[in-house]
């Protein structure tokens, strides 16, 4: 094992798992928790300043809709009076000019704003959420008129895909400097969803024609950042810049996660910062240890020059398609299962759209 | 979009963008919306006279005191850096 435990440099706080919206592709826990379980505002104060001891540079306040937090001011104060810099990830639904000067007051620096769609027809039925996509534009005008940097996250998917071009002007007209054009992670709520949500080969060659485009277009003004998606790729992404290595994740209740689908892993016992500092979690702990760095690798990854590159993909996906965890991500085209991924493909092509809404209490029954 | 940057410009780091020290790592850094950008020691003495008020011709200036080198030379890598930095979107011009 390598001698010295480098610091993360993200902490992913998911304060809560309370929405307003319901979107089928969330990325919480299909079991998610009730807000009597949640971390209260100390506890998070003192994650917030372990964190920055530990050498966390910059926070992520997530959820769930983390603006459902009244606290939300008081945990971006002692985020940012650690020294951290302070992101909200938020859809925006709930956000007014009080709330957000609050926030603004207490030092928050960049807003993540997401959208689901461009047609508000379309959006609202995606989000669960009559009249979500209308207040968009109302917090994109509030945040930009409190001088914050804006980063516009459209996660895309078959329903939603063609209309990437009209994402990249509601973007402009937002008057967002970035914008993150998200596929969805098939694990979860998304994987229940995954014969709905898929986009087939020719949507996403069109879309990434259409950025590669834009990127020319818009340099200097937008920011576009864009990955291909697992399932029509040839080599898998660095999810989380390798386990253990880049970011922790807590979870509302305070576990301590590897990445914030982790929850859904077999076999771990993650470590509660209820109870344990976030230094001896990181360094200590053997949740963050298991598949830390190159020594726990199957072949092919072993021996593979981009072992680390992208430290063997997704321990969630491989989960998710072989119920193996330490398999090696079958979004690498050297995984003995990667055509479980063409299948998934062509099976999603003859699919309905359809969702199974996120629900808190209502965990529907594991798909793959 | 090429940032035009001349010995009146004055730069200042964009909204959102934060020059703090990262001590778990013995270094500098300026943090930015999802992403980093970690200066050289040049570039971090240029980013510590970034106020807001100085000009380039004055951040030339008070560099031109404490490294032996033509002013010419100095000037040419504060502009170069600086656009650099304003193309990231991490510098602002005024």
């Amino acid at each position: 094992m390598n001698a010295a435990i480098e610091p993360p440099l993200g902490l992913l706080a998911e304060l809560t798992h309370r929405c307003p919206l319901r979107c089928p592709y969330c990325s919480n826990p299909l079991e998610l928790s009730r807000a009597s379980a949640e971390l209260d505002t100390a506890t998070w104060a003192r994650v917030m300043a372990e964190a920055a001891a530990l050498g966390v540079l910059q926070v992520h306040l997530s959820g769930g809709e983390p603006t459902v937090r009244r606290d939300l001011p008081d945990i971006v104060r002692a985020a940012s009076g650690a020294g951290l810099y302070t992101n909200l990830i938020t859809a925006g639904v709930l956000l007014d000019a009080p709330r957000l000067a609050a926030l603004v007051e207490a030092g928050l620096d960049h807003v993540q704003l997401s959208i689901q769609d461009t047609e508000a027809g379309s959006a609202d039925r995606i989000g669960g959420l009559a009249g979500g996509h209308a207040k968009k534009h109302g917090a994109a005008r509030l945040v930009r008129e409190a001088g914050l940097p804006l980063t516009l996250n459209a996660v895309v998917h078959r329903q939603n895909l063609d209309r990437l071009p009209e994402m990249i002007d509601l973007a402009l007209a937002f008057g967002a400097g970035r914008l993150e054009v998200a596929h969805v992670q098939y694990y979860g709520w998304a994987l229940v969803n995954r014969d709905a949500l898929l986009p087939t080969r020719a949507q996403l060659d069109a879309a990434t024609a259409t950025v590669e485009r834009a990127r020319a277009e818009l340099r200097g003004r937008l920011v576009i950042d864009y990955v291909v998606p697992d399932y029509h790729a040839k080599r898998p992404k660095s999810c989380m810049g390798g386990w253990g290595r880049r970011v922790m994740a807590v979870s509302p209740t305070g576990k301590a996660l590897p990445c914030h689908a982790a929850e859904g892993l077999p076999g771990f016992a993650f470590p509660n910062v209820r109870d344990t500092s976030l230094r001896d979690i990181w360094e200590r702990s053997e949740a963050f240890a298991r598949y830390r760095g190159t020594g726990w690798m199957p072949e092919p990854c072993q021996s593979c020059d981009r072992r680390e590159q992208d430290w063997g993909g997704c321990r969630c996906q491989a989960f998710a398609l072989t119920g193996d965890p330490a398999a090696t991500d079958p979004a690498c085209s050297l995984s003995p299962h990667h055509h479980l991924l063409d299948l998934a493909v062509q099976e999603a092509a003859a699919a309905t759209d359809a969702f199974t809404y996120r629900e808190i209490g209502r965990a529907p029954a594991e798909a793959g | 979009m090429t940032a035009d940057v001349t010995p009146d410009t004055v730069p200042r780091l964009a909204r959102g963008a934060r020059l703090r020290e990262d001590a778990a790592r013995g270094r500098w850094v300026v943090m930015a919306p999802e992403r980093m950008f970690v200066p050289d020691d040049t570039a971090l003495e240029v980013l510590r006279l970034m106020d807001g008020t100085r000009s380039i011709a004055a951040i030339v200036d008070d560099l031109i005191t404490r490294y032996e080198a033509p002013r010419e030379e100095i000037a040419a890598d504060v502009i170069g850096l600086v656009q650099d930095l304003a193309g990231r979107g991490l510098v602002s011009l005024t």
